[in-house]
């Protein structure tokens, strides 16, 4: 079992966080009009056989959105750190 | 060279002992061919031998990192079926369904096709609305389907469950008869048989390290047993796409998850089609040996490890109780996972990329096996016109960029979705 360890909620399970992409794609500005950025952040992606940065929402705990950094060729789970950093 | 398996060939081996020819050669690369083909899976294999038998091009090499059906062609469900709802879909695989009735006789190799029929189940009214609609598609496309009410479904399925407590009622259900499976290591080995007799080169053991440029263009390939030059290079190798298209220097719409496959210890014949649950993604046959064949969504995050998470296991195993409750003392006797490309519309890539003499055949998500005669039979006319098959146009990696997602179950660009 994977165990992902919530900022907020401790070390959890991952059945209690849903997997929701790539973390480490720069979104364009909101008014850009680059359709060839926006289809690199929308559509494309590196998808490395290693060390991948992604978001994972805990939405049977605090439901926070985090940023967990996990290994895709071992899944060995790193550090997770909130996906909006406190203002 | 291998020798023509007949009832005759049977019969002398029989009777002589002695033992059966290798099924294909194996062989040291060349240093130059007119195709090379990255990837000895299904398509690999089913791209070289129709690049042969279709259009005359036997110069050709299949290079596969591992031993020939380690890949996906080996860890899948084993069904064919063409009950598809978008046109595209519909077409390519009804025309894959076809090339499967008729493998055998054309590999001269038994693929074992059981046209046992699916029934995909509806669980309330409007569902069996959905598959009705699909039924319709399907015939106007020339496909039979037929519409089963819960009495049909009953008689045909007398196992599932009925009970009026049961928390997904079946409704009805929509059957396709020439639907069924395949017995899969055996695509590998006859398309790799095939081909070979045809003079293609099946290289075993032999990885793709880097490509080989010349202004701009693909020229050949750097492989842990050497550089080997090629007029024009395809990539067919599911699950590793995005590593490959990385060499040349392409990011495709990819990502990487895995999907378990399970088989329970074996009993008498009991499930006599393919059966799909309708309310959840969760698929069941029976091998010929017996023991009950199954599988459900992708684990649910991106992953190379070829291992299944145990959660999976659970929700999977539910999904076959609920609807089978009769199979909840069977023991797992194995599950295991492949590596699929899953791509934002669920649809795969097959034709030209933007380098010139590299071709692109990935991102199959739950459909690559089914596909393997077709897709090997469209990349193969691809590669020799340098023009998509009309059966694979809409398949482009630029139809994001378009606005042309090609989504048959309309999920939005999510690949952990699909």
């Amino acid at each position: 079992m994977l165990r992902i360890n919530c900022p907020h909620c401790g070390v959890r399970d991952y059945t209690e966080f849903r997997y929701a992409g790539d973390a480490s794609k720069p979104r364009p500005a909101h008014a850009s009009t680059d359709v060839a950025a926006w289809h690199a952040y929308v559509f494309l992606f590196d998808n490395p056989k290693g060390d991948h940065e992604e978001y994972w929402q805990h939405v049977l705990g605090c439901r926070a959105w985090l940023v967990l950094e996990r290994n895709t060729a071992t899944n060995g789970v790193g550090h997770a750190r909130l996906a909006r950093p406190a203002p | 060279m291998a020798t023509r398996y007949s009832l005759f060939s049977l019969a002398r081996h029989a009777l002589t002992g002695k033992p059966w020819p290798r099924a294909w050669r194996a062989r040291e690369p060349k240093g130059s061919y007119d195709v090379v083909i990255i990837g000895g899976g299904g398509h690999g294999l089913a791209t070289a031998y129709y690049l042969a038998a279709n259009h005359g091009i036997t110069n050709v090499a299949v290079l596969e990192r591992g031993y020939l059906g380690s890949g996906n062609v080996g860890r899948n469900t084993t069904l064919v079926r063409s009950n598809y709802l978008l046109d595209g879909n519909t077409q390519f695989f009804e025309h894959s369904l076809k090339l499967w009735e008729g493998l055998s006789h054309q590999l001269n190799y038994n693929v074992m096709l059981s046209q046992r029929g699916q029934i995909v189940l509806a669980h309330g009214p409007s569902q069996l609305d959905v598959l009705a609609r699909k039924g319709n598609i399907m015939m106007l496309n020339g496909i039979a389907a037929e519409l089963l009410d819960r009495d049909a479904v009953m008689r045909l399925l007398p196992y599932l469950d009925y009970s009026r407590d049961s928390r997904f009622p079946i409704y009805g259900g929509l059957l396709q008869r020439r639907a069924g499976t395949v017995r899969h290591d055996a695509v590998a080995w006859g398309y790799a048989r095939a081909a070979d007799r045809l003079g293609v080169d099946i290289i075993e053991h032999c990885e793709v390290t880097g490509f080989v440029r010349e202004q701009g263009r693909v020229t050949g390939v750097e492989t842990s047993r050497g550089r080997i030059s090629a007029g024009r290079t395809a990539i067919s190798v599911a699950g590793h796409t995005s590593q490959l298209a990385a060499l040349a220097g392409l990011r495709v719409p990819v990502e990487s998850h895995l999907l378990q496959a399970f088989v329970t210890e074996p009993i008498k014949p009991f499930v006599d089609h393919v059966i799909s649950f309708g309310a959840e993604l969760f698929y069941i046959s029976q091998s010929d040996k017996g023991g009950l064949v199954f599988g459900g969504h992708i684990d649910g995050f991106n992953s190379y490890t070829q291992r299944g998470q145990f959660p999976k296991v659970q929700t999977v195993a539910e999904c076959a109780v609920a609807l089978i409750p009769s199979i909840s003392r069977l023991r797992l006797l194995r599950h295991w996972a492949g590596i699929q490309d899953m791509t934002p519309d669920g649809s795969p890539f097959v034709g030209r990329t933007p380098i010139d003499n590299l071709y692109l055949n990935g991102g199959w998500c739950y459909q690559g096996f089914k596909a393997t005669p077709a897709a090997g039979w469209c990349l193969a006319h691809t590669i020799a016109h340098d023009d998509e098959h009309p059966l694979v146009r809409h398949l482009g990696l630029d139809r994001f960029q378009r606005g042309n997602g090609h989504d048959e179950y309309g999920l939005g660009n999510w690949t952990y979705k699909q």
